[in-house]
C-alpha cells in the first residue's frame, strides 16, 4: 500500500496540532509559575519565560498551613489507597481463581459500584459523619475513599490475576505448596506491576476528590491540597503567578507518578507474560 | 471488550487506561478443578471484606440520603438534633418548582454534548495514532497523557487563567485573529461561554481516555481480519466499516457509558471553575443538590434532589444496565 505525500504529512501535520493543543494548558500552568509577574500581566503574552523567577512557589509554600496540608493530602491518599489494596486483593483472587455460586452476581455488583453517585450522596454522608462526630477528621475521609476506588481495584486487579497463567500456581502446588503459600510466593510477585498500575487510579482519585472534603471538613487545618487549590484561586484572584504555582506544587506529584508507575506497569506486565 | 496490552509501543497507557473499564471475564476457571473441595467457603471469606465495606459504606449513605429526603431538615433541626418527618413534601417542592426541570433538561444537554464530542474526538484521534509512526505516535501520546493526568482542580484553574478577562491567553489570540470584541471579553460572565470554559475543560481531560484505549483496542484486531477483507476486494472504508467497527463496538459502548455517568456526575470542574453561576445557570444536578440542600442549608431538600438526580442517571443508563445484566446472566 503505497500513500501518496499528502497521505504521509496529514496525520503527522494532525498529531502535531493536538500535541501542542493537549500539552498547552500543562505547559502554560508550569510557564506561568516560573514568570516575574511583569511578564504575567503583559499585554502580548511571554510566550517563553526567560526570567525565571522562583517567587510565586515562594508564596504558595507560604501560605497558611501548606505542609499540614500536604501532610494531610498525601496521608489520606496513601492510607486509602493501601486499605483498598488489600481488601481488593481477597476479593480479586477469588473473583479470578475460584468457582462459587454467585460469582457472576458479585462481579455485576462491583460494576454497578463503580458508578456510585458520591458527587449526589454528600448531604447524607455529612449527616453519618457528624452523627459519629467525626467531622474535621482524616479518617471519615480515606475510609470514604478506599471505597470509592475499591470496585475498580477489584475489577482491574481481577483482570491481573487471570492474568497470571494458572500453569504457575499449580506446578507450585504440585511442589507441595498450598493454595495460599502459591498465591503467596508465586502469583503475589508477579502482581507486584498490576498491584502499581492498579494503584495510580486509587491515588488519583483520592488526591483529587473535591466534594467530599469540601463539606465534611471545614478546619483549615484538617482539608486536603484540592479544597485548598481551589480556596487559594479565590483568595488569590488575579494573582495568577501564584495560583499556577499551587496548582503546579499540586498536579506535579500525579504527572510525575503517572509516567513513572506507567511505564513500570506495562514492562512488568509484559516481561511477567514472556517469563510465563 | 478485551482491551488487551500486548503492544508495547503503547508507551504503557493501556494497561491502566483499561481498567476504569470493567475487565472482560478472561481467563476463566474452565476445566480445572479446585483440588480440595473442603474450602467451599473460602471464596466468600475472601470477598467478604470487599462486600462488606461496599455495602456499609455505599448502601448507608443511600438509605440515609432516601430517609432525609422525607425529613424537614433545615438549619434549626441541624443544631438541635431534632428529626421531623414531613412526607412527601420536599418532592413536591423540588418536582414542582420551575428549576428542577430546567436543571434536569440543561444536565441531560450539556451530558450528552460532552459525551459525543469525546466519543467522536476520541476516536478519531484513537484511530489516528494507529496510524501514525512510532515516534509521532509516542509523541502525541505524551500531549494525550499529561492532559489526562492532570489533577481535575489544578486544570480548573489553569482554564480559569487561560481565559481570564485580563491577560488571559485565549482573548489575546481571537483578539489577533482579527475578532478585536473578544480582546477583553469575560468568559464566566454568560450561561453559553461558561459552559463552552467547562465542556473544553471536560472533553480536554477526557478524550485521552477514550483514545488511548480505543488505539490499545485496535492493536489487538488480527492481521488476517484485514488481509481477508483486502482479499474480498473491501477499501480502507469498507474495512473499517467490517472489521476495525464491529470488534470496537463493545468497547465504544462500554466507553460511552462510563463517560455519561462522569459527566453527568461531574462536580469538581463546574463548582470550583464558577461555582454553578453565573446567576445559578450552569448548575447541573450534582449542583443544584449541592446548593440547595448545603449552600441554602434545606439539607432535606437538597437529599430529595440527591436522590431524582439518582434516579435521572438510572433512566439515563438504563439502557447498557440492561445489556449488562442480560449479558451476564447469558453467561451464567
Amino acid at each position: 500500500m503505497k500513500r501518496s505525500l499528502f497521505g504521509r504529512i496529514w496525520p503527522n501535520a494532525t498529531a502535531v496540532v493536538l500535541f501542542a493543543g493537549f500539552v498547552f494548558p500543562v505547559y502554560w500552568m508550569f510557564a506561568t509559575a516560573f514568570k516575574p509577574t511583569g511578564d504575567i500581566i503583559s499585554e502580548d503574552p511571554v510566550w517563553f519565560p526567560a526570567n525565571l523567577t522562583f517567587s510565586h512557589f515562594q508564596k504558595a509554600v507560604d501560605a497558611d498551613n501548606f505542609w499540614t496540608l500536604v501532610a494531610n493530602s498525601v496521608t489520606v491518599t496513601v492510607c486509602s489507597v493501601l486499605l483498598s489494596l488489600v481488601i481488593a486483593l481477597f476479593a480479586a483472587f477469588a473473583l479470578a481463581r475460584l468457582r462459587f455460586k454467585g460469582r457472576r452476581g458479585l462481579i455485576v455488583t462491583f460494576m454497578l459500584a463503580q458508578m456510585a453517585p458520591w458527587e449526589v450522596m454528600i448531604i447524607a454522608i455529612y449527616m453519618i459523619v457528624r452523627d459519629a462526630d467525626m467531622l474535621d477528621s482524616l479518617v471519615p475521609l480515606t475510609v470514604f475513599y478506599a471505597v470509592m476506588v475499591l470496585p475498580l481495584t477489584v475489577l482491574t486487579l481481577r483482570g491481573y490475576v487471570a492474568a497470571v497463567p494458572r500453569e504457575l500456581e499449580e506446578s507450585a502446588m504440585v511442589d507441595g505448596c498450598t493454595r495460599t503459600q502459591a498465591f503467596v510466593k508465586v502469583i503475589f510477585p508477579l502482581l507486584a506491576p498490576g498491584l502499581m498500575a492498579t494503584s495510580l487510579f486509587g491515588f488519583i482519585t483520592a488526591w483529587n476528590e473535591f466534594p467530599l472534603v469540601l463539606i465534611l471538613n471545614k478546619a483549615n487545618d484538617k482539608q486536603t491540597l484540592p479544597l485548598w487549590l481551589s480556596q487559594f484561586q479565590t483568595a488569590f484572584g488575579d494573582d495568577w503567578g501564584a495560583t499556577m504555582a499551587a496548582s503546579s506544587l499540586f498536579a506535579l506529584p500525579i504527572l510525575i507518578l503517572f509516567i513513572f508507575l506507567q511505564r513500570k506497569a506495562v514492562g512488568g506486565l509484559t516481561d511477567g507474560a514472556v517469563k510465563g | 471488550m478485551s482491551v488487551q496490552t500486548k503492544g508495547t509501543d503503547t508507551a504503557g497507557k493501556p494497561a491502566v487506561r483499561k481498567a476504569r473499564i470493567p475487565g472482560p471475564p478472561a481467563g476463566e476457571d474452565r476445566g480445572s478443578r479446585s483440588p480440595s473441595r473442603r474450602g467451599a467457603a473460602a471464596p466468600y471469606l475472601l470477598l467478604l471484606p470487599a462486600l462488606l465495606a461496599t455495602l456499609v459504606l455505599l448502601g448507608w449513605p443511600l438509605v440515609k440520603n432516601g430517609m432525609l429526603s422525607f425529613q424537614n431538615l433545615n438549619p434549626r433541626q441541624l443544631i438541635q438534633h431534632l428529626t421531623e418527618w414531613n412526607g412527601a413534601d420536599n418532592y413536591k417542592e423540588v418536582l414542582t418548582g420551575a428549576d428542577f426541570w430546567h436543571v434536569v433538561e440543561r444536565s441531560v444537554v450539556f451530558t450528552a454534548i460532552n459525551v459525543v464530542l469525546i466519543m467522536v474526538l476520541g476516536t478519531l484521534i484513537g484511530l489516528l495514532l494507529a496510524r501514525l509512526g512510532r515516534k509521532m505516535r509516542l509523541l502525541l501520546m505524551v500531549g494525550l497523557v499529561l492532559a489526562w493526568a492532570m489533577p481535575i482542580v489544578a486544570a480548573t484553574t489553569v482554564y480559569q487563567w487561560l481565559f481570564a478577562q485580563r491577560f488571559g491567553v485565549v482573548n489575546w489570540v481571537l483578539d489577533k485573529l482579527g475578532w478585536h470584541s473578544m480582546a477583553d471579553y469575560n468568559w464566566f460572565g454568560t450561561q453559553t461561554s461558561t459552559f463552552s470554559v467547562i465542556i473544553l475543560l471536560i472533553v480536554w481531560e477526557s478524550v485521552p481516555f477514550v483514545a488511548i484505549n480505543l488505539y490499545a483496542a485496535t492493536t489487538t484486531i488480527s492481521k488476517e481480519l484485514y488481509e481477508a477483507a483486502s482479499l474480498d476486494g473491501a477499501g480502507a472504508w469498507k474495512s473499517f466499516t467490517s472489521v476495525t467497527f464491529p470488534f470496537l463496538r463493545p468497547f465504544l459502548y462500554a466507553t460511552t457509558f462510563l463517560e455519561v455517568i462522569w459527566v453527568f456526575k461531574a462536580f469538581p470542574q463546574i463548582f470550583a471553575l464558577n461555582e454553578g453561576g453565573p446567576d445559578h445557570l450552569t448548575e447541573t444536578l450534582p449542583i443544584y443538590a449541592y446548593v440547595q440542600g448545603v449552600g441554602n442549608q434545606h439539607f432535606g431538600v437538597g437529599a430529595a434532589i440527591s436522590f431524582l438526580t439518582i434516579v435521572v442517571l438510572l433512566v439515563i443508563t438504563s439502557y447498557y444496565l440492561r445489556m449488562v445484566l442480560k449479558q451476564e446472566e447469558d453467561e451464567l
